[in-house]
């Protein structure tokens, strides 16, 4: 039997799981991407466009965050969610749920510092264009984020690319039990851990594949045009 | 078309500006008239262009005081009486997308739906032919003509205008000058002008002003300015000598 064989054969076995596993992948990843976007474009927004005490610090934190490892998050959230930490109430440990903090608070520096660099990169006086066009605030912020939309879809895309295929949070704080908190980077490391190779790289070939779907979705969204066409 | 004195749209007094130690501008007084063409003359740095952000109440004066339509101005300004001014700036910034749209962004986030007078604006400002065009494929006067056509379409009823034909080809100025003068003879909103070319000042204002270190050398009615300058650095600025 060839090794394409063997894969397709272990794959065949296991199809049922790898579904759930690339399900349980898109909720856990895609939820965490739309927490992170929801928080860190207005916050690089507000970063971008203000100035006030205490600004310096928290960009300082924020740059930090954005080269956190994933192990240490993990760490720091497992800790917290046990249950003797502070949230060990909440009963989150173990649980697709506990994966989503720890991955948002990896994504969350990643779309936030991104998004304050591309708005800060915007002509200064477009703010002051806007506001003689007689924009309000809202709307002020709001044709910023449109013009630097490229940015922010880069700062979104990089902070999805930064969960996507993490392990080490997701296993500290997930534990990858089948079924239930298995996801694809986690497989990858229990098949190769098992010597099941071929398995490991299908995995890895689907994981390659949604991330690039994912992307491709984005990209597609970073050239459209903001306003319906009249 | 100048508007009854007794009655100013801006009334300026001990207006200054000031920049860390830097005074750049300190103007004594002001009047800007209901519906006429107010050109302001002078050099570089002479603090023309302060003077239109505090005139669009983009930013607050360092102190004075500045009254719009009797109503003194008070930061942060109320969005409606912000809204009764717009500046096309000296290099304007359109956003992203066509021209059409370009054109309709203040009335669309006045939600406002005004495709008729879009395209009347476009006619008026010879783009129709490029109202689907990105404004990323427009060349200098064209741009600055989509500038000035997206701060039209609101019939403001004041018009800032700082350098329109910098950097502009003879065909393109006249187009921009006609457009004033347009608007002058509407007489429904006032502008007040920003330029370096003295000639465009006596060919489109009703009255002229010099301003020289942030202060008002003189400012008198167009005709007035060009023959009988009370201060002689006016007459050498008209005469484009060297007075800074």
């Amino acid at each position: 039997m060839s090794p394409i064989e063997g894969t397709l054969l272990q794959l065949n076995s296991v199809a049922g799981a790898f579904w759930e596993i690339v399900a349980l992948t898109f909720r856990v990843t895609g939820t965490a991407t739309l927490i992170s976007a929801a928080l860190g474009i207005p916050a690089g927004a507000l970063l971008g466009l203000s100035k006030f005490a205490g600004r310096r610090f928290i960009v300082t934190s924020i740059y930090t965050g954005m080269g956190l490892p994933p192990v240490v998050v993990g760490l720091a959230v497992y800790l917290t969610l046990s249950r003797s930490g502070p949230l060990g109430v909440m009963e989150w440990l173990f649980t697709p749920w506990a994966m989503v903090v720890a991955q948002v608070i990896i994504s969350f520096p990643l779309v936030a510092g991104l998004t304050m660099t591309a708005i800060e990169a915007l002509d200064p006086d477009l703010r002051l264009q806007l506001r003689s066009l007689g924009a309000g605030r809202r709307q002020e912020v709001a044709a910023m984020l449109g013009e630097a939309r490229e940015g922010v879809v880069a700062a979104v895309v990089a902070g999805f690319g930064g969960i996507i295929s993490e392990v080490g949070a997701a296993m500290l704080v997930g534990g990858n039990i089948e079924s239930q908190t298995r996801v694809l980077s986690t497989a990858i490391v229990l098949e190769t851990r098992r010597g099941f190779f071929g398995l490991a790289l299908g995995l890895g070939g689907a994981l390659l594949g949604m991330a690039f779907m994912v992307n491709f979705i984005f990209l597609r969204l970073q050239g459209r045009g903001r306003w319906p066409v009249r | 078309m100048a508007g009854a004195i007794d009655d100013p749209i801006y009334h300026a007094r001990g207006l200054r500006k000031v920049y860390g130690k830097r005074c750049v501008l300190d103007v004594e007084a002001l009047e800007v008239r209901r519906g006429e063409v107010l050109a302001i003359i002078g050099p570089n740095g002479a603090g023309k262009s302060t003077l239109l952000r505090l005139l669009n109440f983009l930013e607050p004066a360092s102190s004075g005081d500045l009254t719009f339509l009797g109503q003194k101005a008070k930061y942060p300004v109320p969005l409606a009486m912000r809204r009764q001014v717009t500046m096309v700036f000296q290099r304007p910034i359109l956003l992203h997308g066509s021209v059409w749209q370009n054109v309709a962004y203040p009335l669309r986030i006045r939600k406002i739906k005004a495709g008729g007078s879009i395209d009347d604006m476009l006619g008026k400002l010879e783009l129709s032919a490029l109202s689907e065009t990105s404004v990323h494929e427009l060349s200098g006067g064209e741009f600055q003509r989509v500038a000035l056509a997206r701060a039209l379409v609101l019939r403001p009823r004041v018009l800032l205008l700082d350098e329109p034909a910098a950097n502009l080809d003879p065909q393109n100025v006249e187009k921009i000058e006609a457009i004033i003068r347009t608007i002058r003879r509407e007489g429904h909103t006032t502008v007040v002008l920003v330029t370096h070319r003295v000639e465009q000042a006596r060919r489109l204002a009703d009255r002229t002003a010099l301003l020289i270190d942030g202060s008002f050398i003189e400012i008198a009615e167009t005709t007035r300015f060009f023959t009988q300058s009370e201060d002689p650095r006016a007459a050498a600025f008209v005469q484009g000598q060297m007075i800074y």
